[in-house]
């Protein structure tokens, strides 16, 4: 039996097809719908209420609950009351007026119950992780909130720690992943990590190694849908141009970034260049029969590259849809 | 082993005699009182080296205290033909009055290792039940946000209690093992919070301006008192060998708490925090030490559904045993709930007015 043969008897890897080019339903961005998806409760008559007075004080009752303590936090330090009054408003400006984001395929992830996103990462700083939360907020016809997993390095800093834990992140483990997934929450994972983000620009849209598949283990322990993801915009965003690794090493970060405008222009240089953007989420890929596999090496292992290649293929037809980086 | 029939109710799980050590602190005398108010239980035996302080003698009336330290107890625990043993003499912070940390570590240590060795030997003991805390879990990094049970910690921690609370729960493992048929009961308390209760962190949520760790904005999880001794209580009475954690469900965040408290909070980089608060400890006020530092910079959440099922009993949640402390100790607080919602009335009606006055004035300028 040659090797092929056998890696598709494997289950795991039974019913794998690259995802077949679905026409593209374009669910926002400014040129084809000219203008901005229409949010639920914004089509009052303006004239009957008194829309500043309303916000105003909206924003004194938030600042009132604030100050007292009177909002409710889970176990893993998630603060929603926070994170849609404020992360998501300014996240949002990033998302629509300055990257141009365009969804598709975001059917494909489940009103209810658990759902494991699993996407590529890149672009220096994680913003394609809060891109991502905030496409599955704006789109979503559920308004699902994703709940990310990273690294640990992020927890050690002072106030980025917290700054994640309020906005839902928590530690990529497999104890964290699988308590949440089995609690019927979306979970957001980059396998990819810090070589993900820390690639060269030269290396844009191309996959880096997986790690050992933790996050498939856990979502087959949990018998968690997994729904691959794909992310294109976010490595032109800070094209990386070398690697200061003695520095970095000095300073305990992975990896020291040269980018046109950073560390020349300073903190002006961590503004992000105005890529157009695009995100795809593609067919789940269920697991639900797979349960007792959560063990076995090679299942996993076969699993982790289903949904690397499915990544790995639905950027290159993105990329095809999307031939200037900077275009609108 | 032979006994006469009517000395070992084999259907009845509740001891006759039971002993409790840490009787002149505040959670054992009042599980000592407890049970001695427990009608199953013939005799509760007190065991502590110090005289329970005044206010705490009027609840052991019905205990037999001994004034004796663990070394003495291997005696105690055959002479009284002990069937239950309640270690509580295990010290959270160290007290400068009483030897500091020396004593508490001769006290949580050698004293849980002489207590057991004893109860090793104790051939009608059936139950132990040992007092631990949600400590035993370390403070890493790479922790996971809840800890299970099954939860190994990554890193030994800094705070002595946290050290000498993994070193407890070393010496209960290996009394386990040379005594399987003793129902051992371990018992991982969050800590304590109710409107009596004095601890360290009570202390910390009493001031009025409370110093926290800049950046940092822990998880925290209280137990009422209450609870904690319903579940004692039940231990004893019940059989429910295991390990437990013993929290209130939910979570409230450092800086969520103090505001509920109406304190206010000053960040303080960690290394400035550590220094202050042991120029503190040596001039004899606070508290704060490694344990509570390595809590606020970490967080401490556990999973409680094993109890729940195991106990059939749930405690109050995090947050109601808070709101229990909270209006107790309002009277030092300075940004209470009222206060802030005249505050945002009186705002919302000044701009209302502006807005008002400015409105009628544009329009007599159009007019």
């Amino acid at each position: 039996m040659s090797q092929d043969e056998y890696r598709r008897l494997l289950p795991g890897h039974a019913d794998f097809t690259v995802p077949e080019d679905q026409s593209p339903q374009q669910v926002n961005g400014s040129h084809p719908l000219n203008g901005r998806r229409p949010r639920p409760g914004g089509g009052e008559p303006l004239g009957t209420v008194d829309v500043w007075d309303r916000r105003v004080a909206s924003g004194l009752a938030f600042l009132r609950r604030r100050l007292t303590g009177a909002y409710e936090v889970d176990d893993f330090g998630f603060d929603v009351d926070l994170t849609d009054s404020v992360f998501y408003p300014l996240l949002n400006v990033l998302y629509r007026d300055w990257f141009r984001t365009e969804v598709l395929g975001i059917e494909n992830v489940p009103d209810t119950g658990g759902g494991l996103l699993v996407g590529n990462h890149s672009g220096t700083l994680a913003l394609d992780a809060m891109m991502l939360s905030v496409a599955l907020r704006d789109q979503h016809p559920s308004d699902r909130h994703l709940r990310l997993l990273g690294a640990d390095l992020v927890f050690r800093v002072p106030v980025l720690s917290e700054l994640a834990r309020k906005a839902g992140a928590t530690v990529a483990c497999n104890p964290d992943a699988e308590r949440l997934m089995s609690t019927g929450e979306l979970v957001g994972v980059f396998p990819e990590g810090f070589k993900g983000i820390g690639k060269r620009y030269a290396d844009r849209y191309k996959l880096q190694r997986f790690g050992r598949g933790g996050f498939v283990s856990a979502a087959l322990r949990t018998g968690t849908p997994i729904i691959p993801v794909a992310i294109v915009g976010a490595e032109e965003i800070y094209p990386m141009l070398a690697d200061l690794k003695p520095l970095a090493r000095l300073l305990g970060v992975p990896y020291f970034p040269v980018t046109p405008t950073f560390p020349w222009l300073g903190p002006l240089g961590l503004v992000p260049l105005p890529s157009k953007w695009l995100i795809q989420f593609c067919t789940p890929i269920p697991t639900a029969h797979l349960t007792e596999y959560a063990d076995d090496p090679m299942v996993v292992y076969n699993l982790a590259d289903q949904v690397r290649e499915t990544i790995q293929a639905t950027l290159h037809t993105l990329l095809e849809k999307r031939p200037d980086p900077f275009g609108r | 082993m032979v006994t006469s029939p009517h000395s070992e109710p084999a259907e009845s799980p509740v001891p006759r005699v039971v002993i409790v050590t840490g009787v002149s602190r505040f959670l054992g005398a009042r599980v000592a009182a407890r049970l001695a108010a427990d009608d199953r239980i013939d005799r509760v035996i007190g065991l502590d080296p110090r005289d329970p302080p005044i206010g705490l003698a009027g609840l052991l009336d019905g205990v037999e205290l001994i004034q004796a330290d663990a070394r003495a107890a291997s005696s105690a625990i055959a002479d009284f033909g002990a069937e239950a043993v309640v270690h509580l003499a295990v010290t959270s912070a160290p007290d400068p009055h009483a030897g500091g940390r020396a004593a508490m570590k001769e006290q949580n240590v050698i004293g849980t290792m002489q207590l057991l060795a004893a109860a090793q030997g104790a051939g009608r003991l059936r139950k132990l039940v040992v007092r631990s805390s949600t400590a035993a879990y370390g403070a890493s990094f790479k922790d996971p946000a809840v800890f299970t049970e099954d939860t190994e910690p990554r890193a030994v921690p800094r705070g002595s209690f946290a050290r000498d609370i993994l070193d407890i729960e070393g010496y209960v493992r290996g009394f386990r093992r040379r005594r399987p048929e003793v129902s051992a009961t371990v018992l991982r308390f969050a800590p304590f919070i109710s409107a009596g209760a004095e601890t360290t962190l009570t202390r910390y949520f009493a001031q009025p301006v409370v110093p926290t760790v800049w950046g940092r904005d822990a998880r925290l999880q209280f137990v009422h008192v209450d609870d904690a001794l319903e579940i004692l209580h039940r231990s004893v009475v019940e059989d429910h060998p295991g390990t437990f954690n013993v929290a209130g469900a939910g979570v409230l965040v450092l800086s969520q708490a103090v505001r509920r408290a109406g304190r206010i909070s000053v960040p303080l980089l960690e290394g400035t925090l550590s220094s202050v608060a042991a120029i503190a400890r040596n001039v004899g006020v606070g508290q704060i030490g490694l344990d509570q530092i390595d809590l606020f910079v970490h967080g401490r959440v556990v999973d409680t559904a094993r109890l729940v099922e195991e106990f059939g009993f749930t405690p109050r949640t995090t947050e109601e045993a808070f709101d229990d402390f909270v209006r107790a100790h309002a009277n030092r607080a300075s940004l209470t709930v009222d206060r802030l919602a005249a505050a945002e009335k009186a705002i919302l009606d000044g701009i209302r007015r502006v807005r008002a006055t400015a409105a009628v004035t544009a329009g007599s300028d159009e007019s």
